[in-house]
């Protein structure tokens, strides 16, 4: 399979590549890692007249904490985030969604920003960086830069806030507190697959009380979803079994699923319930020191 | 559209060629440059038939444009065999690793990753490791056989060397 004829450009700067992005309007798409957009091409679902390729910027491949935030550059390809001491550490639910997207070799070349970027509800990236309430960084001309909160940057299927002419720079997200703990559960058919549905949660706790809590769900909604009501029942708890099960049946209520060839909607939201629940289970025991 | 002219560094030759933007990688390495041991199986970024190392990294280049590999090195499985097989090859060999061979150019390059990056595998890791690589023959029990012989191979041949 070919993709269609376009223009590939090969921008040395940011700078560069906004200002073509800028003149070539709605043409134009950004060629980060290229493992979502590439494919799509050659089946034609996307041909565009021309393609900035950001994946030599190597000034965008970078994990730093920095003022509060873990800071991650778009093009930190998934293996980076699975090879990091940093995030094996601190950031483990990082480690596990990024060890679960596709494969190995696709991995090598996927890049964080292109997972969230691309807006794809089966992403698996969107569902954690709702969990971890993540800030992303956007630069477009003159040299303008905007925060936008992940809550406000799934819009749709294949559709973010990201302007035609803005590229996503960044991904910020808050240093954990000293008891917290996250976690990333996917069901897929095969390696390489989409989630049949992944649930991501992050907790916090103070006094042996959960003071915070991040729920959100991949593949079961036009957009990542968050599971509000599941996040609500754990605050001011000890996390017990009892309300790991009301929460895992509020984000059952939560999710959106259609059924198609990896399930039945009532599946999927079985699915969704018993991650969750799993989910929730790890990530207090991480919260609380284990594994 | 206007061609590019391109260099790749492929297996230590540089091969220059007109290219249109849209060209993929592996049709280069293929039609270009006739190194035919690079398959093309599903297409779609799925199998790894046309797996190569890209600056050293396994990738599947019916998924890379020829245009984003100029300046850059490539190693395909041509460039494996030195005076003798490499220890994957011999490894495939000894091992059974194969038994129809569409797959394992790809096999082998993403196992050369693999023991690059990692020499001691244990079996869960070299599994993990070719998981990007679909056999329809072996059931993957002769490969992740072959990939240990090589390791095992690698290590002795250096500790031998005094490394």
């Amino acid at each position: 399979m070919i993709p269609g004829a376009f223009d590939y450009h090969s921008p040395k700067t940011l700078d560069e590549a906004i200002n073509l992005l800028n003149d070539l309007g709605e043409d134009a798409k950004i060629l980060a890692g290229g493992h979502s957009l590439l494919p799509m091409m050659k089946w034609r679902l996307a041909e565009p007249a021309h393609l900035v390729d950001i994946s030599r910027l190597s000034d965008l491949d970078y994990i730093k904490e920095e003022n509060g935030f873990l800071c991650l550059g778009a093009m930190v390809t998934e293996s980076g985030l699975e090879n990091s001491e940093l995030i094996a550490e601190k950031y483990p639910i990082l480690k596990d969604t990024s060890e679960v997207i596709a494969d190995p070799l696709v991995r090598n070349l996927a890049s964080i920003g292109g997972n969230i970027a691309h807006g794809d509800p089966a992403n698996d990236h969107p569902a954690t960086m709702l969990a971890l309430n993540a800030i992303v960084v956007v630069c477009g001309p003159n040299g303008s830069k905007r925060e936008i909160n992940i809550d406000e940057f799934f819009l749709g299927p294949l559709w973010t806030a990201l302007g035609e002419n803005e590229i996503l720079t960044e991904i910020k997200i808050p240093m954990p507190k000293q008891q917290s703990g996250g976690c990333y559960i996917k069901l897929e058919r095969k390696v390489g697959d989409y989630a049949i549905a992944a649930s991501a949660v992050t907790l916090d706790f103070e006094n042996g009380k959960c003071s915070s809590s991040g729920i959100a769900l991949t593949n079961v909604g036009p957009t990542p979803v968050r599971a509000k009501d599941a996040q609500d029942v754990l605050i001011g708890t000890d996390v017990s079994n009892e309300v790991i099960e009301q929460a895992s049946n509020l984000a059952a209520e939560a999710s959106q699923p259609v059924g198609d060839h990896r399930g039945s909607e009532e599946y999927k939201r079985g699915v969704v319930k018993t991650l969750t629940g799993r989910a929730i289970l790890k990530a207090k025991n991480r919260a609380m020191g284990g594994n | 559209m206007e061609k590019k002219s391109i260099t790749i560094n492929i297996n230590g030759s540089p091969r220059t060629g007109e290219v249109e933007d849209r060209l993929l990688l592996v049709h280069f390495i293929r039609d270009d440059c006739a190194l035919t041991g690079t398959h093309i199986g599903c297409d779609s970024t799925h199998c790894g038939a046309c797996t190569v190392l890209l600056d050293g990294t396994a990738v599947k280049s019916c998924t890379v444009l020829a245009v984003q590999a100029d300046g850059r090195e490539v190693a395909t499985i041509e460039g494996m065999e030195g005076e003798a097989l490499h220890p994957l090859q011999e490894g495939f060999f000894e091992e059974h690793g194969l038994q129809c061979g569409f797959c394992t150019p790809g096999m082998i390059m993403s196992a050369k990753h693999l023991l690059d990056n990692n020499p001691k595998p244990s079996e869960e890791e070299i599994r993990c490791g070719i998981s990007g690589n679909l056999c329809r023959c072996t059931g993957y029990q002769n490969i992740v056989k072959s990939v240990q012989y090589a390791s095992n191979k690698l290590q002795s041949s250096e500790s031998a060397g005094g490394k």
